[in-house]
């Protein structure tokens, strides 16, 4: 298929229409309401359902309605929005539904700004809702990227029945960028077995979709979760490691922050600063891996590099690196995007204050 | 109807756990032979909400979404829509429809969803022990009113079938009271008649039921009746507020 020039937030909603959702609900909020606009135009087309919640309270339940019909459904929304989303992602969670959520973060917390920023790490990877459970977080650092993301993120969630999150931050759902679309995926022949309704008329038990559990079943459940959780560690990670080989100085460094720091490597390894990068592309699971796995007499430091004052990253980063050597953090926030000479300046700095 | 159970089929031959002389026990009785005399007990998904009416979970003998506490009707709402050839019916209290899941139903009614609301109204938060609901009655007492509901501070009980009828898009609201035989007769017609606005593709349907609530109202379940009739239902005056096809 030929490339064509589309926008982050257009090219993320026409992936999620190849990919094979065929219902979303969401509300209007910056910077991610052309996502909501692309799918009510185009989601009819393919015989989809739009539908304008009056709130993110209520488009998230509206998700969790057309996922309990075995529907491919999805929503939309940026930190506030996702703050209120918080309660049905539970319910997704809890009564093992499958669905997406794209998170187009900004700056916060509370209204906070509408510009990009990463300060929504922890609320993605941590807690998006009561009840302890955790969802897949793919991160990606360019269009195309997030375009082979999205695509996926319907069979990950049907796998494991259990909602799946698409994190980008405002910078890249506004960007325009050449994109290449995979072939629309072919839908599943039949409804899963645990939706409810879509009566041929053949006679069948009773299904039920609900959270709600006694108290063994309710373990049993917390136990499945667990070891979920643990089945993504081992088969799902993904990680780009980026002029690693000799590296000694190591940035951490997902989604547009790790597009800056490619920049800024590039920069210091032209002045002979040996520094590479491991960038998360699934956030949860985190590359736990590729941290704990690095030479440790060659590499002098960990920089964890984040649109997000204070870092976020970084707990999970010191839990592979331990005290084997010092982590540092860089960052701008609050709308204040990472720029390509101040973060290559920052940088050098940081690395030139260690070695004086 | 299974004759010698002279039980509905919609409904499982299991004990409800609802307390004694509840009336949401006659309520879901009336639902479901409703659903089984227009052929509809296999073609129904059920959004179960939160209160006394999730204990449904238990005793509906239909396909059932149990929903978060107020949002049956966004839930009930993508149902349908995603399966209009389904019947879809919500059955709510009034503190999961008339307090925190005000928005989803008044916008869930306003879009005009082809969906169907059965609201049981008993003034009382039942499962959570008697706390004050939308509808608890000027002067009536609640854990959290113990002196009762005052209106200065707590306003006035919350009319839902008059919001409601505020709206161009619902098709059918009607009000019935379940305290009487006259009333179980005319909640029963009100119901089918909700039920096949449904099946006739109209819009939005709504059937808010006056129940009573004997434990935490503290009463035996025969003054429940006596005091819906002197206090309830005055406040709450039975009635047909919208019928479309009537209209027609």
């Amino acid at each position: 298929m030929p490339k064509k020039l589309v926008k982050g937030c257009n090219a993320i909603a026409e992936a999620a229409i190849l990919g094979g959702c065929r219902f979303f609900a969401g509300y209007p909020i910056t910077p991610q309401s052309e996502i909501p606009e692309y799918l009510a135009e185009h989601l009819p087309e393919v015989g989809g359902t739009f539908i304008q919640g009056e709130s993110e309270v209520a488009s998230i339940n509206m998700v969790y309605g057309a996922a309990a019909c075995g529907v491919r459904a999805m929503t939309s929304s940026s930190g506030p929005g996702i703050s209120l989303k918080a309660e049905g992602i539970s319910y997704l969670a809890g009564a093992m539904l499958p669905a997406v959520i794209v998170d187009v973060t900004r700056g916060g917390p509370g209204l906070g700004c509408i510009q990009p920023a990463q300060q929504d790490y922890l609320q993605a990877t941590k807690a998006l809702g009561h009840g302890g459970f955790r969802t897949m977080v793919f991160a990606p650092h360019t269009v195309q990227e997030a375009v082979d993301l999205m695509y996926d993120t319907f069979e990950y969630a049907e796998r494991d029945r259990n909602p799946v999150v698409l994190l980008l931050d405002g910078c890249l759902a506004s960007v325009m960028e050449e994109v290449e679309f995979p072939a629309a995926k072919e839908l599943p022949a039949k409804h899963p077995e645990w939706a409810v309704g879509n009566f041929d008329g053949t006679p069948r038990a009773r299904r039920t979709v609900s959270s709600l559990a006694g108290k063994e079943a309710m373990e049993q459940r917390n136990i499945r979760s667990g070891e979920l959780f643990d089945s993504w560690e081992k088969n799902d990670v993904r990680v780009e490691k980026y002029m690693l080989e000799d590296a000694e100085y190591v940035i951490v460094a997902y989604g547009m922050s790790a597009r800056v720091c490619k920049y800024a490597i590039q920069q210091l390894r032209a002045e002979g600063i040996k520094i590479g990068m491991i960038r998360p592309i699934t956030l949860v699971p985190f590359p736990k891996a590729a941290l704990d796995e690095l030479d440790y007499n060659q590499v002098k430091a960990i920089i964890d590099v984040e649109m997000s004052l204070p870092a976020q990253m970084r707990d999970d980063i010191a839990l592979q690196v331990k005290d084997r050597v010092p982590i540092l953090t860089y960052g701008r926030s609050g709308g204040v995007t990472l720029m390509n000479e101040e973060t290559t300046e920052a940088l050098k700095n940081m690395i030139g204050g260690m070695n004086k | 109807m299974s004759k010698e159970m002279l039980r509905t089929t919609a409904i499982k031959p299991v004990p409800n756990t609802f307390c004694p002389g509840c009336l949401h026990a006659m309520a879901s009785k009336l639902i479901g032979e409703c659903l089984e005399e227009l052929g509809l007990v296999d073609k129904t998904v059920m959004v179960i909400p939160v209160g006394c009416s999730t204990m449904g979970l238990n005793f509906w003998d239909l396909d059932m979404v149990s929903a978060a506490h107020g949002r049956a009707p966004a839930v009930a709402t993508a149902i349908k829509r995603v399966q209009p050839e389904s019947f879809v019916f919500s059955y709510q209290g009034d503190g999961d429809l008339a307090s925190i899941g005000l928005s989803e139903i008044l916008c869930a009614a306003n879009r005009g969803e082809k969906i169907t609301v059965i609201f049981a109204n008993n003034s009382t938060y039942g499962m959570t022990g008697g706390q004050m609901a939308p509808t608890t009655l000027i002067g009536q007492k609640a854990t959290t009113a113990p002196a009762g509901r005052n209106a200065e501070v707590d306003g006035y009980p919350t009319d839902m079938c008059a919001l409601l009828s505020t709206f161009q898009a619902p098709s059918y609201i009607a009000r019935c009271a379940l305290n009487s035989v006259s009333g179980v007769k005319a909640a029963k017609a009100a119901i089918k008649t909700a039920f096949q606005h449904q099946i006739d593709g109209d819009a939005f349907s709504f059937v808010e039921l006056m129940t009573n609530c004997p434990t935490n109202w503290g009463m035996q379940p025969l003054e429940t009746f006596e005091f819906m009739n002197e206090c309830t239902l005055k406040q709450f005056p039975v009635g047909v507020m919208r019928d479309r096809k009537e209209e027609h």
